[in-house]
């Protein structure tokens, strides 16, 4: 194809192009930028898009008012481990299910996506319920356990993905070599598998670290709650402290977009892959 | 089956393949396992007990926990506050959906283009992808604060409104302003969904009917639409499925109000669940959810199957 467009298309093309980038950057642009913002300043009447004076009092506020380093602390234990979990729990999964003689391997794996397709709100309570017999309540473990469950389904079915593009010769080579099932799993598959669990891993990273719902529900003191829950309480007694709420948006937005960006093709890639039939 | 399973087979059973056998049969079934009994505790059994205590008048207060049969239902199908999270559910999802298929249709065609800076833009659209949820919130709680916004400012600046627009107190605004923050965070993923979708259409399909002389629209309508419908109703439904939970966009920018004019069914849920205490009842809105829920699904498969029948 020849990419000759007429200048009234070109023209068309890059107004699009910057539509769609506004749209997507311009809200946490003015995040960013309210951030570095008075509050007196954000207040006028006249929003100033560059931020003078330019103050890091929010920044300070963060740490200093709120503690919400604490909150970052619990959020990086909780999506960290839950990745770990994720990514062994559903590798062995994914390797059963692609590379193992097993009857009906499709229909558990329908299965096990069908599960995850149920409301979330309706397992919420019983649950809760669950997690106070057992003395869970406010602990890192009910909230790792429920987003293990809750990312599995992802994580099994990318990896499955993955592990199909792989040739059986590689098995066969590995097997005559008198390795074990393990042993090719751990030490043939996984480690050639490695961009696609860093992309799932990140996916898996991402959702626990963005999770609200579970999180208000099960966690009730800062010794365990997560980022969103923390922000979510965010308010001071006679006002909004937009300010501080939004410096907290740019410290737990930032590392996620740096992620994203770094391993963008991949992630597109992962996620678009259920979605479409070849 | 692989040389060695292949040898056996030939060769027949050695010494003690009896055992190795069982394990070849197990192992499996066994690496499954964590996975299975991840999903049973996590998933299976708190939706069966969701059911069970559908019929109950579970309440964390009164501490019972007795059989009622439908009565949960019973109030449920009078129950105003349910009918009216209902609808604006409905409408949120329906709503958002629509305008996010659309949205996100145009922006994959765009992106399907060549031009300058194409990989800035899709780098750009995973930025509301990968942000929170409850970061979204308080961001367009901030973007549409009625005082001090910044879009109260700039459309006051464009001359399109005198005074300011009190867009998140207001009964009339609310729910139109939770489907905008809706629609700004999903779109783009959809986007990128209907861009892979756009991909796999053949080239020679489109080169062709250029050949014809097709222009640009009628290739877009009879080649490329056509084509792309299958995608275009499953990224549609599995959307419709995820808007119809909406629940942290609610929670934490309007909580529902004012006046219960943004109430939907995962926020009156929750709060059955955690402010009433009521576990008897919030089961049952769960229930109808995922009732309503299957609902829209088989309404979308059974449309699916339909043109896809049609189009063969």
């Amino acid at each position: 194809m020849i990419y000759a467009y007429s200048p009234l298309r070109r023209f068309g093309l890059y107004i699009g192009a910057l539509l769609a980038l506004i749209w997507s950057g311009g809200p946490f642009l003015w995040q960013l930028s309210s951030s570095f913002q008075l509050d007196r300043e954000l207040t006028t009447g006249s929003p100033k898009f560059w931020p003078s004076p330019f103050t890091i009092e929010h920044y300070i506020n963060l740490v200093v008012e709120k503690s919400f380093q604490e909150y970052i602390y619990n959020s990086i234990i909780v999506a960290s481990l839950t990745t770990l979990f994720g990514l062994f729990v559903g590798s062995l999964a994914a390797f059963s299910l692609s590379r193992l003689d097993i009857r009906g391997k499709f229909g558990v794996l329908g299965i096990i996506l069908s599960i995850s397709m149920f409301p979330q709100i309706a397992i919420v309570g019983p649950l809760y319920l669950l997690a106070s017999d057992l003395g869970l309540l406010d602990t890192y473990a009910s909230l790792v356990i429920t987003y293990l469950a809750l990312g599995l389904p992802l994580v099994t079915w990318v990896l499955f993905g993955y592990f199909e593009t792989l040739p059986r010769e590689i098995d066969e080579a590995a097997r005559m070599d008198g390795c074990s099932t393990l042993g090719l799993l751990f030490r043939i598959i996984l480690p050639i598998s490695l961009p696609s669990l860093v992309t799932t891993g990140l996916l898996a990273f991402i959702a626990a670290w963005n999770e609200f719902m579970f999180a208000l529900a099960f966690t009730s003191s800062i010794e365990h709650q997560t980022v969103p829950v923390g922000i979510a309480n965010f308010t001071n007694l006679y006002y909004v402290p937009w300010g501080d709420i939004a410096a907290a948006s740019v410290v737990v937005t930032v590392p996620l977009i740096v992620l994203v960006l770094v391993f963008q093709k991949h992630i597109i890639e992962g996620l678009t892959q259920g979605g479409v039939k070849e | 089956m692989s040389l060695q399973q292949t040898a056996t087979a030939i060769a027949g059973p050695r010494k003690g393949a009896g055992n190795s056998f069982r394990w070849q049969f197990l192992t499996p079934w066994l690496l499954l396992l964590p996975a299975f009994l991840s999903l049973a505790s996590v998933s299976v059994y708190p939706i069966l007990n969701g059911l069970w205590l559908s019929f109950t008048n579970t309440s964390l207060i009164t501490q019972e926990h007795d059989f009622v049969g439908f009565a949960n239902y019973r109030l449920l199908w009078v129950d105003d506050l349910f009918w009216n999270a209902w609808w604006h559910t409905i409408t949120f999802t329906a709503v958002s959906t629509l305008a996010e298929t659309l949205l996100g249709l145009a922006i994959a065609l765009l992106l399907f283009e060549h031009f300058a800076f194409r990989g800035v833009v899709r780098a750009a659209m995973l930025v509301p992808w990968a942000m929170p949820t409850v970061v979204t919130s308080k961001m367009f709680g901030w973007l549409f604060d009625g005082q001090h916004g910044l879009i109260n400012y700039l459309l006051k600046s464009a001359g399109i409104i005198s005074e300011n627009v009190n867009w998140l107190g207001s009964v009339d605004n609310a729910l139109w302003t939770i489907i905008f923050a809706d629609v700004w965070k999903t779109t783009p993923f959809m986007a990128l969904l209907l861009l892979a979708g756009l991909h796999t259409i053949p080239k020679s399909l489109i080169e062709a009917a250029r050949m014809d002389g097709a222009r640009s629209l009628a290739t877009f309508w009879y080649v490329r639409l056509p084509m792309l419908l299958p995608t275009l109703l499953i990224a549609g439904l599995f959307r419709a499925l995820d808007a119809f939970r909406v629940f942290d966009l609610v929670y934490v920018l309007t909580g529902g109000g004012p006046a219960d004019s943004t109430e939907t069914l995962s926020t009156l849920n929750y709060k059955t669940l955690f402010s009433t205490l009521q576990f008897g009842y919030g089961s049952a809105i769960s229930t109808a959810m995922f009732i309503t829920e299957a609902m829209i699904a088989l309404g979308f498969c059974i449309f699916l199957y339909e043109r896809l029948r049609r189009q063969k």
